[in-house]
């Protein structure tokens, strides 16, 4: 029953039967969406390609300077992507300077102490822990982060009369905002939250099933699972909420006014 | 008390020279659109001279701290809004976020009567009209305690007859407390009622 089903090239091909189909069925309804499933189709399959040879030299190979590098990539591919999803308008010079500051500072603070005082890596750089574990709490945070930086906008424009009014009676910055701080911090860490309720009962979570079908033993798939879990957890919470903190700082001047290119 | 020198906000409004008096009952007349609303908002730190200088007691309003000087000075806008929560809540708003000294549910029902709102403290403010939120805004900033009341027309939307007893309250409230009202108004024969002196503003500029 151990071991793992090796899939050969072919068995991997009939797979891609599920994009053909969808993409048949997007155009017998004409729903013009079958060339983004088909671009999407390849880019992951080159994405994936490079990044499992890449993870194959790397974990043959392990260096610590290696180790950092793909962590700074990955830190910085998500600060652009997160700053790159608004366009219109785009964010200000500002905000994207707090944004490329508590994103790391949220992430890896999550990171390494999910690393180094939860799993304990030996050596610290080891690459087959420290990268794939990397890549699901700095995902999760991006994610985080965008769903905060887009709510807090969006409240802000909406609110904006509800916030001055507050101002105008002598509240302080952190009074006339609390609400949106909030709220935004709820709806950002909603997605998370609600995967681990579903985790074990609706779904079983990629990391467990990848382990399980590699033949590791159950039980410390799932605490792996559960562990990861929180460290995501932590991960989103902590970058959530120094985006809104310090985020929200961003679209006021020193004298408590609404910075008028922000809105 | 507020003193104007070279003052520029953008295009909107420009004051070379002018002198607004403590103790005094001060109305600002003038076509709509002229300015008399960013004055308002200057003198309450909402926005900030483009050019030259606002002092408030001889000290540069932009070195008074924001906070401390809107509790000082209040602005009552024209159109105020109305925070989550009942209308007791939204009385309470400015004085809660000083943590002054809890009002008591009595000298809030009177405050609600004598401004004419006929409705209970446990209602809910959102569903007040145009006219009774304008009134409880009125009664939340009196609440404050200022030494500087600024009012936007706070009776636009409003009956005259309403109109005169809700200045008559802020008339006899700014003798009592000594407070300084400045009152943004289109109507030339409310400023020369209840004005000790009036200002003209046309065309974002100070008419003598």
């Amino acid at each position: 029953m151990n071991g793992i089903i090796e899939l050969g090239l072919p068995q991997m091909l009939l797979a891609y039967v599920f994009a053909v189909v969808v993409i048949i069925l997007l155009k017998y309804r004409k729903i013009p969406q079958e060339k983004l499933v088909f671009f999407a189709t390849i880019r992951m399959s080159f994405q994936l390609i490079i990044a499992g040879y890449l993870l194959q030299w790397v974990i043959s190979n392990p260096h610590p300077l290696m180790t950092l590098l793909i962590i700074a990539i990955m830190q910085v591919f998500s600060v652009i992507t997160v700053i790159r999803k608004f366009k219109k308008p785009p964010l200000s010079k500002s905000l994207q300077r707090v944004i490329a500051i508590v994103f790391p500072l949220g992430s890896l603070s999550a990171l390494f102490y999910f690393l180094f005082v939860v799993v304990r890596i030996s050596p610290w750089f080891n690459p087959q822990y420290f990268i794939p574990l990397a890549g699901m709490i700095v995902g999760n945070s991006m994610t985080g982060i965008s769903l905060a930086v887009k709510s807090m906008h969006e409240k802000l424009t909406i609110e904006k009369a509800r916030v001055e009014e507050a101002l105008i009676l002598g509240a302080t910055l952190k009074q006339a905002t609390e609400s949106i701080i909030n709220r935004t911090f709820d709806q950002a860490i909603v997605p998370t939250l609600n995967n681990m309720l579903g985790m074990g009962i609706i779904f079983l979570p990629g990391m467990m099933t990848g382990q399980i079908l590699s033949g590791t033993n159950p039980t410390t798939a799932i605490f792996y699972q559960m562990a990861i879990m929180l460290g995501i957890l932590g991960g989103v919470a902590i970058t959530v909420y120094l985006i809104l903190v310090f985020g929200i700082k961003t679209y006021f001047n020193h004298q408590l006014q609404f910075r008028e290119i922000e809105l | 008390m507020f003193e104007f020198e070279n003052m520029r906000y953008k295009d909107i409004l420009f004051i070379e020279q002018l002198t607004i008096h403590q103790g005094e009952f001060t109305c600002i007349v003038g076509e709509s659109g002229g300015g008399k609303t960013t004055l308002l908002r200057l003198l309450n730190k909402m926005i900030s001279p483009t050019e030259g200088n606002i002092y408030y007691h001889k000290q540069r309003l932009e070195q008074c701290p924001s906070v401390a000087h809107r509790m000082d000075v209040s602005l009552l806008s024209q159109q105020p809004v109305m925070f989550e929560g009942t209308i007791k809540d939204n009385l309470l708003y400015a004085v809660r976020l000083f943590q002054k000294d809890d009002v008591s549910d009595e000298e809030l029902s009177d405050l609600l009567t004598q401004l004419k709102v006929k409705k209970k403290l446990s209602d809910d403010a959102s569903l007040c009209s145009g006219g009774e939120k304008q009134r409880i805004a009125l009664g939340r900033i009196l609440l404050k305690k200022s030494s500087v009341l600024l009012l936007d027309e706070p009776s636009s939307a409003l009956d005259e007859k309403t109109e005169d007893l809700l200045l008559q309250i802020v008339s006899q409230y700014a003798k009592d407390h000594e407070v300084s009202v400045i009152l943004v108004t289109h109507s030339s024969e409310v400023a020369s009622k209840y004005g000790q002196r009036i200002i003209r503003i046309e065309s974002g500029r100070v008419i003598r």
